[in-house]
């Protein structure tokens, strides 16, 4: 197989940086998409983003929050009822179409690629799209597929089908890569193959955009993150950045018995503990932000002592972005499964 | 940073089209239910429909005599043509007899001492036609005509002027019609209900590749069909090609592509299985009863002629035929071919506009 240098490479053209100053590979400014229907929905609403070159970002936010509309926008599959998107520089019907699919990389939600093809067989097809890219074989490689390079993708797990899916965005080379929910409904082995797979691709100075509503997905793979809730983005920064918000990066959570007929505990009256940064009351359960656990937790228990209430549940853990995002909205990330997104 | 990265290019670029039309060809062999619907439903279609009319002209007549005083006698004198079932019913069952179809002629002696006889028939149905001319002359004679000329018949049953040889080259163009339609229809909105569409959508892919290989595949497909079909209807009934047979099979090729234009073009908006289904069947429906496949379309009113003879089959029917049964050269059926085309060429470019990719 001859590998050869390759000067028009759009590796070289990002790098270079001779199509964006701010070298941004993704630039949206107040997106709107609205499905006409009964009624319309309003998918999008006034939605901004920026994505730096080389840095691995991630919508997170719950189903039907409108992450899969914004990624089909930016790829290009879909057409926004108004707003700007820049992609790679580019901007999508300005007769550039062509030369932005030729350096991006797409893995949509559920693609049901033909089962009566081998591994192999569904990459050759897909490098053929593209002017230039890796070789199939390679493709596979990276994705660790090699076993099942001649198996039918009838025959694959779900895990080994998100991998192919995810080598069939790579086969093209691109400068950007767009994954829609890719380890959504898989085993945590599967979801671990996944993300090293992606951390690869970033670490050659590419760019990648996903979306999820797994938080731990988020948190361990971005490096900055945007939390979008009905259409828009209600908060962006690093995944450290975001849980430092809170003002505590852990967290105590209990709950008392509240069987001898005490009033309720008064969140308030627990603000005041020491490095407590924030309270707050979700069903019977009280989870406090704080800043140092072994500081807090002696002072909670004594309080609790003192007004002679019984633990019914303690925990300690690290805050996380669900975190955040149930501090932002009240709501959870998983509340509405169901929904389409 | 990604300046030394290299990009490899790849030393034998694979073409797009050539890749899109293996991955067809791949997916069609590897399911053996296409090919069965493919391949062997229009044989076992030509197998029942030859037996079925390989007897035709009907050779033998039922014909009832109503009961009364003069029937035995009149049933014998009809007993000696062998082409007549003779059987004695009373009025009420010979006229239901009749009119649904199990006897073609009802014959009524008079009770008187001449012989005198009322016919029932139905003009409509030929048989019932031709049973009471065969009849009359069978009576006649009994009572005693003597026929001035002296005539003698000659059945001639030779291939090309038989049923069959007129049912072949129809069931032949409804093959490419069926196998168009449906073959690109189900696989395209299979593809559009998997996403696969809107996923090539997201790659640099040529639409018109894409749209192309679908139709080139079926070239493909289609060949050892028809192969099958005519070895077929050769070895079992000895149907024949007078003419070239390069020109039938690339009169195939033609038919082959306009069918699967039209089977795009019906596709490229449906979005689930049974709307593809309903919109196939409703533009199929008129061909299979005007263009020619089981009778011939000159059976219809001149006034709708026009419209018959621009609808694809019709011209594809009449091409095939004209090629096998006749010998006609492909030079002489240029109006056809063009008619063929530009189905083809039309429907391929509608769909490339008209198509949903999600």
């Amino acid at each position: 197989m001859g590998k050869t240098f390759d000067n028009a490479s759009p590796v070289l053209i990002s790098a270079g940086c001779t199509y964006n100053e701010r070298m941004l590979a993704i630039h949206c400014l107040n997106l709107w998409k609205r499905y006409d229907g009964k009624p319309p929905v309003e998918a999008v609403r006034g939605l901004n983003l920026s994505v730096e070159v080389g840095e691995c970002f991630g919508l997170l936010g719950p189903n039907g929050a409108g992450k899969t509309t914004t990624i089909e926008i930016l790829e290009g599959l879909l057409t926004p009822t108004s707003g700007e998107v820049e992609v790679l520089g580019m901007r999508w019907g300005a007769g550039h179409d062509d030369e932005i699919k030729q350096r991006i990389g797409i893995s949509l939600q559920e693609t049901k690629l033909s089962e009566k093809l081998s591994v192999l067989e569904t990459l050759r097809l897909f490098r053929s799209f593209y002017r230039s890219g890796i070789e199939p074989e390679e493709a596979i490689a990276r994705v660790s597929l090699e076993e099942k390079a001649r198996a039918w993708v009838g025959k694959l797990s779900g895990g080994q089908r998100q991998r192919l899916a995810v080598a069939c965005a790579l086969v093209g080379d691109p400068d950007l890569l767009f994954l829609d929910e890719p380890t959504t409904g898989l085993d945590p082995q599967s979801r671990r193959q996944l993300w090293d797979i992606i951390r690869g691709f970033r670490t050659q100075g590419r760019t990648v955009l996903l979306t999820t509503h797994y938080m731990d997905e988020a948190e361990r793979l971005c490096d900055r993150v945007a939390i979008v809730d009905h259409g828009q983005v209600i908060a962006l920064g690093s995944p450290a950045e975001l849980i430092a918000s809170l003002g505590g990066e852990n967290i105590i959570e209990f709950a008392v018995n509240d069987q001898n007929g005490h009033a309720d505990l008064e969140p308030t009256a627990l603000a005041s503990l020491p490095s407590v940064r924030a309270v707050r009351a979700e069903s019977g359960r009280l989870s406090l932000s704080v800043t140092q656990p072994h500081v807090a937790l002696p002072a909670l228990l004594e309080r609790l002592q003192q007004e002679g209430r019984e633990l019914a549940h303690l925990t300690t853990r690290h805050a996380s972005l669900e975190d955040v995002f149930v501090t932002l909205t009240g709501r959870h990330l998983r509340d509405e499964e169901s929904s389409p997104s | 940073m990604s300046t030394l990265l290299e990009t490899q290019a790849r030393p034998r670029q694979a073409s797009p089209l050539g890749q899109l039309m293996l991955a067809r060809l791949r997916e069609f062999w590897r399911q053996p239910e296409a090919i069965f619907w493919t391949y062997g439903f229009p044989l076992l279609m030509t197998v029942a429909l030859g037996i079925a009319f390989r007897n035709r002209p009907v050779d033998k007549y039922v014909v009832d005599v109503q009961d009364g005083p003069q029937a035995e006698k009149v049933a014998a004198i009809l007993k000696q043509n062998p082409r007549f079932d003779v059987e004695i019913h009373d009025e009420a069952t010979s006229h239901l007899r009749l009119r649904t179809d199990r006897t073609e002629l009802v014959v009524v002696p008079k009770d008187s001492a001449q012989p005198v006889y009322d016919y029932r028939f139905v003009p409509s149905r030929s048989e019932s036609q031709l049973a009471r001319n065969e009849a009359d002359d069978t009576l006649q004679r009994g009572a005693g005509r003597k026929d001035p000329a002296a005539t003698a018949s000659i059945p001639v049953d030779e291939p090309g002027g038989r049923y069959i040889d007129f049912l072949v080259p129809g069931l032949l163009g409804m093959s490419l019609m069926g196998g168009g339609l449906w073959g690109v229809g189900f696989v395209t909105v299979d593809m559009r209900i998997r996403k696969l569409l809107k996923r090539f959508l997201a790659t640099p892919m040529k639409r018109g590749h894409f749209l192309g290989a679908i139709m080139l595949s079926r070239l493909v497909f289609i060949i050892p069909e028809l192969l099958i079909l005519l070895g077929f209807a050769y070895l079992a009934f000895g149907v024949r090609i007078v003419g070239s047979p390069l020109a039938v099979l690339a009169l195939i090729l033609i038919g082959a592509f306009t069918f699967a234009g039209i089977g795009l073009l019906v596709a490229s908006r449906a979005r689930t299985m049974e709307a593809v289904s309903g919109l196939m069947n409703l533009v199929m429906l008129p061909m299979w009863i005007l263009s020619g496949i089981f009778f011939s379309s000159d059976r219809f009113p001149q006034a709708a002629q026009p419209f018959i003879q621009a609808l694809p089959l019709t011209p594809l029917n009449h091409a095939v035929r004209a090629v096998m049964l006749e010998g006609t050269p492909l030079a002489a059926l240029l109006p056809q071919i063009a008619i063929l085309l530009a189905w083809g060429v039309g429907t391929f470019v509608l769909a490339l506009w008209w198509f949903r990719w999600n």
